[in-house]
C-alpha cells in the first residue's frame, strides 16, 4: 500500500452514537442492517400473529376487516422489503469483503447511504399506522384497488413512497457489491475460487440491479396516478390495470430469487464446513446460480396465468417456469452429495441448513405444481399459494438466515451463540413452521381463498386454521428463544477465536473475531478454492501475505448519508400531504414547500459530498502490530 | 490504493483509471447505467402500451411538431460530440480546453432543455395536459424523466467545471469528469430512442 504519503491526516474517529450514525465500515453497517432488519422482522411477525389470531376460528372479529387488510399488506411488505432483504444485506456486508480478502467495499460512503435510505423508507412506511391507516391493497398493490377510486386515503401513498425510498438503498447496495466483488478480490482469488456465498451475493446483486429499476418506474407511475391524477392504471383515463401486474412481476419474480440465492449461498458454506468436505460440484453450483438468475427474468407471467394472457403466453411461461426447477434440483443434489460420507456435525447452524433442504424441496415441488397453468386456475389466490411461498421464503430464506446468523455470529460479534438455546430455537421454529404452513396446502385445495378476513363455519376450515395458528405461536416462541440467546450471549466474554468452528474453510476465518477495522493486516495470497482449508491441508498455520505490513488507508466517516435519508423522508411526507395542507402562499401548496425543502437537504448533501475531497486517514503500523499482539 | 499516487503534472494517459477508487467509480457507473437502461426500458414499455389511449386529447400525429424536435435532437447530439472532445482533452491533460468543451456541452444541454420546456408549454395549450389521457401521462413521464436527467446532468457538469477550475485535473477529478461524460452519452442514446419511438412512430400513427 501507498507508503510515503503526500498528505498526513489526523485520525478521524467518532465514538458512541455518533460512530454509528457516521460509520462507513461495512462490518458496522452490517450490524446496523441486522438491528433494523431484525426490528422490522419482529414488527412483521407481530402482524402475522394478529392475522393468525383473527383466523383461528370462523366468524371471528378480533380485528376489523379494514385492520385485517392493513395487517396483511404490511406483513407482506415489511417481511420482504424491510426484514428479509436487510438481514441479507447484513450478512453480505459482514461477510463478503472478508471472504474475498478485501479491506472494504468499493463505495463505503454509498454503503452507508444505502442503509440510511432503507431505514428511513421503512420508518416512513410504518408511520402510516399512526397517521390514519396503513396501506391495505396487498403487498402487490394491484390496480385499480390501489388507485384513488378505491383507496382514497393516504395508505397506499405510504406504500409507494416508502418503498421508493427504501428501494434506492437496495439498488445502491447491489451496485456496490457488484463492483466490490469484481474489483476488490485479493490476489489469487479468481472468480472460480470465490466462496459460494460470495457467488450468490454476486448474482443476487446483478438481479437487484436489473429488477429494482422496474419497481422504481412502477411505483413512480402509481404515485403519479395517485398524487397528480395521471392515468397509467386507471381504465377511465385510458390506462391499463394489467400493465401494473406486468411491471410489478417483472420486478417481483426476480425479487424472490434475490431473496433465495443468498440463502443457497449460506447453506452451501454451512453444509460444507460441518460435513468437513469440499462443496460437491462447486462449478455446477456456480453455473446453476447463474442460470437461475437468468431464467428468473423470463417467468414473471406465471403470477398472471388467470389474468387472461391467452393459452400461448401461459404455455410459454409455464415451460420457462418449470425449467428453473432443473438448476434448483442440481443444487439440492449437490448439498446431499456434500453431506454424503462427510463427518457431519449437527450444531445449530447446520441443523438449520439441513432442515432447509427438505423444506425448500417441498416449496419447489408446489412451485412446479403452480407452474402448470391449467392447474394453477385451481390453486391461484388460494391458501395453496400462501403455503407455497411460505415454504420457499420462511422454509428457505429464513432458515438460511438463521443458519448464517448462528454460523457467522462469532465473526460479527466475537462471541458464539449458545448451542443449547440454539438447538431449542431450531426445533421450535422448525416444527412451528411446518405446523403453520403444511396444513395450508390442504386449506387451499379445499378452496379457502387467500387474503380473506374471516370464513364461515361448516366449510371444513376450522381445525386446520386452528392448527395453523398454534404453529404460528410456536414459531414466535422460537424467535423469542433466539432473542434470549442473543441477550445472554452479549453478557459472555468476547473470546471467540479466529476460527471458532475449527473447520473454517474460507478467508473470514483467518482473521480475528470480530474482524479489526481494516480486516486484513496484510492482504492474503489465495492459492486455491477454500483458500484457508488449502493452507491447513498443506500444513500452514495461516495465509501467505501478498504484501508487506504497512499503514492502511481508510475512508473517513460521514454524517451526510444520514441526512440524505432524512431529506428523502421529509420530501416524501411533504409531497404526500400537499393536497391536505393548504397553501403556503397564493397557489403554492405548503406540502410542495416541505417537499422541496427535503429535496434541498438531499441535493445539498450531494453537493457537499462532491466538493469536499475525502482524503481518508491512515492506520499506522504500530496500531496494527498492537492488534496482532492480542490475537490472530 | 491512494488517491494521490501521481503528482500533478505526471498524470497517466487515462487519469480516470489511475486509482482503484477511479476504476471502481467507472465500473460502478457502467453498472448504474445498466440499471438506468432497465428504468427507461420500463418507461418505454408503458408508453408503448398506452400511446393510443388519447381519449379527448389531440393524437400524436396532430400534436408533434417534428421540426422543433429535430432541432432539439441536433443540439443534444452535438453536445454528445462536444463531451467527446472534453474527454479527449482529459486524456491529453489540457485543463483549459477540457473546461471549455464542458461549458459548451452544458450550454447545448440548456438549449435542449429550453426547447423541451417550450414544447411542453405549447402542448398543454393544445389540450395535451399531464392528466388528459393515458397517452399524455405516459408521454410526459417518459420524456419528462429524460428531461430531468438532462437537467441533473447540467447541474452536475457545471459543478464539475467549478471543481476543475479550482482544483485542476488530478486523479480525483478525472474519474468524476469521465463518468459525467458517460452519463451524458447515455442520455443522448435514450433521446435517440425517444425521438424514434415517441415522435417518429407518433407521426406514422
Ligand atoms: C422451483 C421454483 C419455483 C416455482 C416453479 C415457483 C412457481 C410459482 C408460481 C407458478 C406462483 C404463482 C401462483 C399463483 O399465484 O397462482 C408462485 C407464487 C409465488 N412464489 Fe414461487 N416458485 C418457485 C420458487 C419460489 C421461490 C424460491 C420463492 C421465494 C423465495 C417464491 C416465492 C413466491 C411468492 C412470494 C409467490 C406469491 C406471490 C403472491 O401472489 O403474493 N417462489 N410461485
Ligand atoms: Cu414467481
Amino acid at each position: 500500500m501507498a507508503h510515503a504519503h503526500a498528505h498526513t491526516h489526523a485520525v478521524k474517529r467518532h465514538s458512541g452514537l455518533m460512530d454509528w450514525l457516521t460509520t462507513v465500515d461495512h462490518k458496522k453497517i452490517g450490524i446496523l442492517y441486522l438491528l433494523a432488519g431484525g426490528f422490522f422482522f419482529l414488527v412483521g411477525g407481530l402482524e402475522a400473529l394478529l392475522i393468525r389470531i383473527q383466523l383461528w376460528k370462523p366468524m371471528n372479529d378480533f380485528v376489523s376487516a379494514d385492520t385485517f387488510n392493513e395487517l396483511l399488506t404490511m406483513h407482506g411488505t415489511t417481511m420482504i422489503f424491510l426484514a428479509a432483504m436487510p438481514i441479507l444485506f447484513a450478512l453480505m456486508n459482514a461477510i463478503v469483503p472478508l471472504q474475498i480478502g478485501a479491506r472494504d467495499v468499493a463505495f463505503p460512503f454509498l454503503n452507508s447511504l444505502g442503509f440510511w435510505t432503507f431505514l428511513f423508507g421503512g420508518i416512513l412506511l410504518n408511520v402510516s399506522w399512526f397517521t390514519g391507516g396503513a396501506p391495505d391493497a396487498g403487498w402487490t398493490a394491484y390496480a385499480p384497488l390501489a388507485g384513488t377510486t378505491y383507496n382514497g386515503d393516504h395508505g397506499v401513498d405510504y406504500y409507494v413512497l416508502g418503498l421508493q425510498v427504501a428501494g434506492i438503498g437496495t439498488l445502491i447496495g447491489g451496485i456496490n457489491f457488484l463492483v466490490t466483488i469484481i474489483n476488490m478480490r485479493a490476489p489469487g482469488m479468481t472468480f472460480m475460487r470465490m466462496p459460494m456465498f460470495t457467488w450468490t451475493i454476486f448474482i443476487t446483486s446483478a438481479l437487484i440491479l436489473f429488477a429494482f429499476p422496474a419497481l422504481t418506474v412502477g411505483l413512480a407511475a402509481l404515485m403519479f396516478d395517485r398524487l397528480f391524477d395521471a392515468n397509467f392504471f386507471d381504465p377511465s383515463g385510458g390506462g391499463n390495470a394489467v400493465l401494473w401486474e406486468h411491471i410489478f412481476w417483472i420486478f417481483g419474480h426476480p425479487e424472490v430469487y434475490i431473496l433465495i440465492l443468498p440463502a443457497f449461498g449460506v447453506i452451501s458454506e454451512v453444509i460444507s464446513t460441518f460435513s468437513r468436505k469440499r462443496l460437491f460440484g462447486y462449478s455446477s453450483m456456480v453455473f446453476a446460480t447463474i442460470l437461475i438468475g437468468f431464467l428468473g427474468f423470463m417467468v414473471w407471467a406465471h403470477h398472471m396465468f388467470t389474468t387472461g394472457l391467452g393459452p400461448v403466453a401461459n404455455a410459454l411461461f409455464s415451460i420457462a417456469t418449470m425449467l428453473i426447477a432443473v438448476p434448483t434440483g442440481i443444487k439440492i443434489f449437490n448439498w446431499l452429495f456434500t453431506m454424503w460420507g462427510g463427518s457431519i456435525i449437527f450444531n445449530t447452524a447446520n441443523l438449520f441448513a439441513v432442515g432447509f433442504v427438505p423444506t425448500f424441496v417441498m416449496g419447489g415441488v408446489t412451485g412446479v405444481m403452480l407452474a402448470a397453468a391449467p392447474a394453477d386456475f385451481q390453486y391461484h389466490d388460494s391458501y395453496f399459494v400462501v403455503a407455497h411461498f411460505h415454504y420457499v421464503i420462511v422454509g428457505g430464506l429464513i432458515l438460511g438466515i438463521f443458519s448464517g446468523l448462528h454460523y457467522w455470529w462469532p465473526k460479527m460479534f466475537g462471541r458464539a451463540l449458545n448451542e443449547t438455546i440454539g438447538k431449542l430455537t431450531f426445533w421450535t421454529f422448525f416444527i412451528g413452521f411446518h405446523l403453520t404452513f403444511f396444513i395450508q396446502h390442504f386449506l387451499g385445495l379445499l378452496g379457502m381463498p387467500r387474503r380473506i378476513w374471516t370464513y364461515l363455519d361448516g366449510l371444513g376450515f376450522n381445525e386446520m386454521n386452528l392448527i395453523s395458528t398454534i404453529g404460528a405461536f410456536l414459531m414466535a416462541l422460537g424467535t423469542i428463544l433466539f432473542l434470549l440467546n442473543i441477550v445472554t450471549t452479549a453478557f459472555k466474554p468476547k473470546n471467540a477465536p479466529a476460527d471458532p468452528w475449527e473447520d473454517g474453510r474460507t478467508l473470514e476465518w483467518t482473521i480475528p473475531s470480530p474482524a479489526p477495522e481494516y480486516n486484513f493486516a496484510q492482504t492474503p495470497l489465495v492459492r486455491g478454492y477454500d483458500a484457508y482449508w488449502k493452507e491447513k491441508m498443506d500444513g500452514h498455520k495461516g495465509m501467505t501475505p501478498a504484501e508487506p505490513l504497512g499503514p492502511i488507508h481508510m475512508p473517513s466517516p460521514s454524517i451526510l448519508p444520514f441526512f440524505m435519508g432524512v431529506g428523502l423522508f421529509i420530501a416524501a411526507l411533504g409531497f404526500m400531504y400537499a393536497p391536505d395542507w393548504g397553501d403556503m402562499f397564493d397557489g403554492f401548496k405548503a406540502g410542495y414547500g416541505v417537499g422541496i425543502f427535503g429535496l434541498l437537504i438531499l441535493f445539498g448533501c450531494m453537493f457537499l459530498r462532491s466538493v469536499i475531497d475525502d482524503h481518508g486517514f491512515h492506520i499506522e503500523e504500530e496500531e496494527i502490530l498492537k492488534d496482532k499482539g492480542g490475537k490472530a | 490504493m491512494s488517491a494521490h499516487s501521481h503528482v500533478d503534472g505526471q498524470l497517466p494517459h487515462e487519469p480516470e483509471k489511475a486509482t482503484l477508487e477511479g476504476r471502481n467509480k467507472v465500473l460502478g457507473f457502467w453498472l448504474f447505467l445498466g440499471g438506468e437502461t432497465v428504468l427507461f426500458g420500463t418507461l418505454f414499455s408503458a408508453f408503448l402500451a398506452l400511446r393510443h389511449q388519447v381519449l379527448g386529447g389531440p393524437p400524436a400525429e396532430e400534436l408533434f411538431n417534428l421540426g422543433l424536435v429535430a432541432a432539439a435532437t441536433l443540439i443534444l447530439l452535438t453536445s454528445s460530440l462536444t463531451s467527446v472532445f472534453a474527454v479527449h482533452a482529459l486524456h491529453t491533460h489540457q485543463v483549459k480546453s477540457l473546461i471549455m468543451w464542458l461549458i459548451i456541452t452544458v450550454v447545448l444541454g440548456a438549449g435542449f432543455l429550453g426547447l423541451e420546456i417550450y414544447e411542453f408549454v405549447h402542448y398543454v395549450h393544445e389540450g395535451h395536459g399531464f392528466t388528459t389521457s393515458a397517452f399524455s401521462s405516459s408521454f410526459y413521464t417518459l420524456v419528462g424523466f429524460h428531461g430531468a436527467h438532462v437537467a441533473f446532468g447540467i447541474l452536475w457538469i457545471s459543478l464539475l467545471i467549478i471543481q476543475l477550475a479550482k482544483k485542476g485535473l488530478n486523479t480525483t477529478t478525472a474519474p468524476k469528469v469521465y463518468i459525467a461524460s458517460m452519463y451524458w452519452h447515455f442520455i443522448d442514446v435514450v433521446w435517440v430512442f425517444i425521438f424514434t419511438v415517441v415522435y417518429l412512430m407518433g407521426k406514422v400513427g
